[in-house]
């Protein structure tokens, strides 16, 4: 019964990075591709993780003790994902706006004319 | 000795590190090389939980936390260096 469950947990898994693979091909945009890349990992690699963990206790209940250190190791790489994962991503976005990539399509930037633009010129006027 | 099931989960990560790949070759921008190199980062410490898993060993799944924190801190640091500006 639990073999079944984690046979399905790691078809989630894999059925969310293979999306995060096509959407990286097939979208048009740096934002749009980061949306695909980064989000569909973080959902898949959660799968799979929840899916170790479960043979990780499963190995524990049957009499090992490598499974509970299998377990609680897992959960650690799986926060050690959590927290970096969406981080690195926001950091990319901003990088990319900020060094001038616009998306596609877009009519008006609304950040455009926020703080870059007047420390610029702050620092010139200190210059002259 | 390894399992069918994992070799099959392994071979479906390496299709997608590939699909990855591709986008970090033929980027037009460097963002979008990074968003690829971001992506193909995680694939692999996923993999690398997938076969703890699979041989049983816990090793393996050290490494993946320590290569997690350390592509995290590559990829803050190439973002920073993409945005110009002091540091």
């Amino acid at each position: 019964m639990l073999e079944i469950l984690i046979y399905i947990l790691l078809g989630i898994g894999i059925f969310f990075n293979f999306l995060a693979g096509v959407g990286l091909l097939r979208f048009p945009d740096v934002y749009t591709r980061l949306h695909a890349g980064t989000k569909c990992t973080t959902f898949g690699s959660i799968f799979i993780c929840v899916s170790v963990i479960i043979l990780g206790l499963k190995m524990w209940y049957q009499g090992s003790t490598d499974g509970s250190v299998l377990a609680i190791h897992t959960l650690g790489a799986l926060v050690a994902i959590l927290l970096t994962n969406p981080t690195g991503a926001h950091a990319i976005a901003r990088a990319a706006h900020r060094s001038g990539v616009e998306p596609v399509g877009a009519v008006i930037d609304s950040l455009r004319k926020k703080p870059t633009k007047i420390t610029v010129k702050k620092k010139t006027e200190v210059k002259e | 000795m390894m399992d069918f099931e994992y070799l099959v989960v392994l071979l479906a990560l390496l299709f997608c590190v590939i699909m990855a790949m591709i986008r970090v070759i033929r980027g037009p921008t460097a963002p979008d090389r990074i968003v690829g190199l971001d992506t193909i980062n995680t694939i692999v410490i996923i993999g690398m939980i997938i076969f703890g898993a699979a041989f049983n060993e816990v090793i393996y799944i050290d490494v993946a936390i320590v290569y997690a924190l350390l592509s995290f801190i590559s990829t803050l640091f190439i973002a920073k260096y993409l945005e110009g500006g002091d540091f």
